[in-house]
């Protein structure tokens, strides 16, 4: 076997305990626990270049996505992704999303839940591992750590030690830094809510408003504190979607396999394989309990334990055992993603079955999530550019006026989502002899111009007139109709015309 | 009662001691930093205690030392809304009514200081829709009795009508035919009749040719030769299907016979010119303006 340079200790074996390891729980009913401080090690190898890939990837996005610019023409904001609550819009490159059009962020909603639930049939908690926030800032934390103050063996001496010149040095650079990208993090949080250049240098000179500094404060305060204080306590004690996702695993799901059929018996290297063995003592297995799993694992756990809480699904004991067996010439994966279905056939030896990962759960969970996309597609391409309602004034209900004629007032409410002003024709249908009269007019009219100007709702009020016939009238529904004067397209909407008939 | 403390084997923590249907639950420790962000919350909130108005005493109660009143805030809010609504109203005060309504802002700020100026102080009389009843005036519709103009509505709403605690109040005075023997009750009928068909409402010919004469002896002065009413007198018109009283026979009998003297107070008194105008504004606005 070759010596590799980056084992200090004899025989690969590493000393660490678990923290969720039976024998290493708190005896006695006590109410609270002490917190085992854990001090992940590096580790090199597939999954932890996917993470690094996915980390940078997902950093990128967060960090420029509010730099991206899209022109929407003079008077709309030309950031690609906006969320504008004083003009309440959002803003999604060419889509414009309306407050009364909230149902697609439910949508998405939705479709992000199902996503969740199909990836957690699938692949287990791989959002936890891979792409879930707090393990991104938590991994990025620990590259700061590891960088300042070293890996592993390095931090557990540094955190022994007494208080020097150099350890306070080190303490106070990683916090900095920590606090940095907190604050990094914070402030490209607000820039999704404001135009990024402009309110980047408001921010900067102190002219932003108030709530704009109380929300980097609190984004960074958190990312600060989940990020490096907290980190595995989070997702062992806080969060839910442990539990959710770990309660939709069946078996049929890829999660972390320690194959126990092959790896057990351990035989410990320093116990070594060359003295004879015993009578009637089994086969050594594969693992040489060097516990470099347990080291690597950010959580602190033995996934040869099997499946458990803590496991975030991340996969770097994986490579941490893999790089292990290659060093003592073994067959990789003895920890791998796979099935307790196939786990448990290839331990009695049985023939072993293609994963099911296309099953009737998963095709339901990808029928649904189309289903939902599909349908706001959709809904998103045949909307509606503008739309009317009339509102009835309550009171008076209806008002006599000199010539006996009946009078009712309406509030009308155009909304036009396009970016240009319309010009409309509104006329009244159904309700026999009348007229609209606008504020200030002296006279009805049959056809009243409107304008709307561009992306804004109009609101207004008039009187509707109805002849002879409105004191005949008790409740008559008729139509409001809107003509653009332009392209012609018509919209109408219905109301109800009131009078002393009983 | 917790009855039996077992070891989990998996985990090894304690169960609680308790069973439902052979159901057991772990008594897993809670971390101890949960612990003290607890601790904290109950010093912050005997912090709070402090600061705060929180205990009642016998009398009243712990005011905390920071000598926040919800009240006051109340008060804070008004005063700044009062400050902000003062620009306005002191150019409402200076400016005529016409000029106010030249300026849209302006105007809409007026009528809406209008609109609940009016649900305090006319909406008792006049309703709160303005539709009001019988002896009150409708202000939505267009028919007036003593003008529909914006100086008319001014006059009316400051100086009031028949008010004699205002020396400029509007006074008109119908004379009660009957109480005051100038007709006898056949005239009365007679000259209703007529009333009615200035209206094109369903009448007696023969009576009503009767009562033509007498209404040109003794109403037109005033209502005008074919009833088309006079807003100098505030004298109704009567060739219309607006009806302060009602326009059913039995009605415009009773009005000729006693006569109608409805009372409206003066506002400038009470109100001041600023609120005035913005009651102006608002009851021209109502659909029925001149």
């Amino acid at each position: 076997m070759a010596m590799v340079q980056q084992l200090p200790d004899d025989n690969h074996f590493v000393d660490v305990k678990p923290v969720n390891k039976k024998e290493n729980r708190q005896q006695g009913s006590a109410l609270y626990a002490k917190r085992v401080k854990i001090h992940p090690r590096r580790v090199k190898g597939l999954f932890r270049q996917l993470k690094w890939y996915i980390m940078a990837g997902s950093l990128t996005v967060y960090y420029l996505a509010p730099w991206i610019r899209w022109d929407r023409g003079p008077d709309a904001p030309n950031q690609a992704i906006l969320i504008d609550f004083p003009a309440r819009r959002f803003y999604f490159f060419f889509i414009e999303i309306w407050p009364h059009e909230l149902y697609y962020i439910a949508g998405l909603l939705i479709m992000a839940g199902i996503g969740l639930f199909l990836t957690a049939s699938i692949v287990g908690r791989a959002w936890c591992g891979y792409f879930c926030p707090q393990t991104v800032w938590v991994d990025l934390f620990l590259v700061v750590e590891r960088w300042v103050e070293g890996d592993r063996n390095k931090r557990i001496r540094l955190d022994r030690a007494p208080w020097s010149l150099e350890k306070m040095f080190k303490r106070a650079a990683k916090h900095s830094i920590w606090l940095l990208i907190a604050l990094l993090t914070g402030g490209a949080w607000v820039f999704y809510f404001a135009d990024a250049p402009k309110f980047a240098v408001e921010l900067v000179t102190l002219h932003a408003p108030f709530v704009a500094y109380a929300t980097v404060g609190v984004m960074t305060l958190t990312t600060y504190v989940f990020g490096g204080l907290m980190r595995e306590q989070v997702c062992t004690y806080m969060c839910p979607w442990p539990r959710v996702q770990g309660a939709m695993v069946d078996e049929d799901t890829m999660t972390i396999t320690y194959r126990g059929w092959r790896g057990e018996p351990r035989a410990p290297i320093r116990t070594k394989r060359s003295a004879p063995l015993p009578e009637g003592a089994p086969e050594p297995g594969d693992c040489i309990d060097c516990n470099h799993c347990v080291v690597v694992c950010p959580m602190g756990i033995d996934i040869r334990d099997g499946q458990q809480l803590e496991c975030i699904s991340c996969g770097l004991c994986i490579d941490a055992c893999n790089t292990m067996m290659a060093k003592v010439g073994r067959p990789a994966n003895l920890i791998a993603y796979d099935t307790y279905r196939r786990d448990k056939l290839k331990a009695e030896k049985s023939e072993v079955q293609e994963t099911h990962l296309i099953r009737p759960r998963t095709l339901v969970y990808i029928g649904l999530w189309c289903l939902v996309g599909i349908a706001m597609l959709f809904a998103l391409a045949t909307r509606s550019t503008i739309e009317a309602n009339a509102l009835r004034d309550r009171n008076p209900l209806y008002v006599q006026l000199s010539d006996g004629s009946i009078r009712n007032g309406f509030t009308l409410k155009v909304r036009n989502m396009l970016p240009r002003e319309r010009e409309m024709i509104l006329s009244v249908r159904g309700l026999g002899n009348s007229g609209i009269l606008m504020p200030d007019a002296k006279e009805t009219d049959i056809v009243v111009p409107i304008t709307i100007k561009a992306d804004s709702v109009l609101s207004q009020h008039f009187f509707v007139v109805a002849g002879e016939v409105g004191a005949k009238i008790s409740a008559k529904e008729f139509t409001f109709r809107l003509m653009d004067s332009g392209d012609g397209k018509i919209i109408e909407t219905d109301a109800i015309f009131r009078g002393p008939a009983k | 009662m917790a009855t039996k403390i077992e070891r989990d084997e998996v985990s090894g923590v304690d169960t609680t001691g308790h069973v439902w249907d052979g159901i057991k639950e772990l008594n897993t420790p809670l971390p101890r930093w949960w612990v003290w962000i607890f601790y904290a919350t109950i010093i912050w909130s005997v912090g709070y205690w402090i600061a705060y108005p929180a205990w009642p005493t016998l009398t009243g109660y712990t005011k905390g030392l920071l000598g926040y009143s919800s009240r006051a805030e109340l008060e804070t809010n008004m005063t700044a809304a009062r400050a902000a609504q003062a620009a306005n109203l002191d150019k409402i005060e200076a400016m005529s009514l016409v000029e106010i309504k030249a300026d849209a802002n302006l105007l809409q700020f007026a009528v809406a200081g209008g609109k609940s100026a009016f649900a305090v102080n006319c909406s008792q009389c006049h309703g709160s829709g303005a539709s009001g009843a019988v002896a009150y005036p409708n202000l939505n519709d267009d028919d007036w009795l003593w003008g529909g103009t914006l100086d008319a509505l001014q006059t009316s709403i400051s100086h009031g009508i028949r008010d004699m605690r205002d020396d400029d109040t509007r006074i008109s005075d119908m004379p009660a035919f009957l109480s005051d023997e100038l007709l006898d009750k056949t005239q009365v009928a007679q000259v209703a009749e007529f009333v009615l068909s200035l209206s094109g409402s369903e009448h007696d010919a023969a009576a009503a040719k009767e009562g033509a004469m007498l209404f040109e002896e003794n109403c037109a002065a005033c209502h005008g030769e074919t009833g088309q009413g006079d807003q100098e007198q505030g004298a109704p018109k009567l060739s219309n299907q607006i009806w302060l009283y009602g326009g059913d026979r039995a009605t415009i009998v009773e009005t000729i016979s006693y006569s109608r003297k409805g009372m409206m107070p003066a506002w400038n008194g009470i109100l001041d010119e600023a609120t005035i105008k913005q009651l102006t504004l608002y009851v021209h606005s109502l659909g029925g303006g001149e």
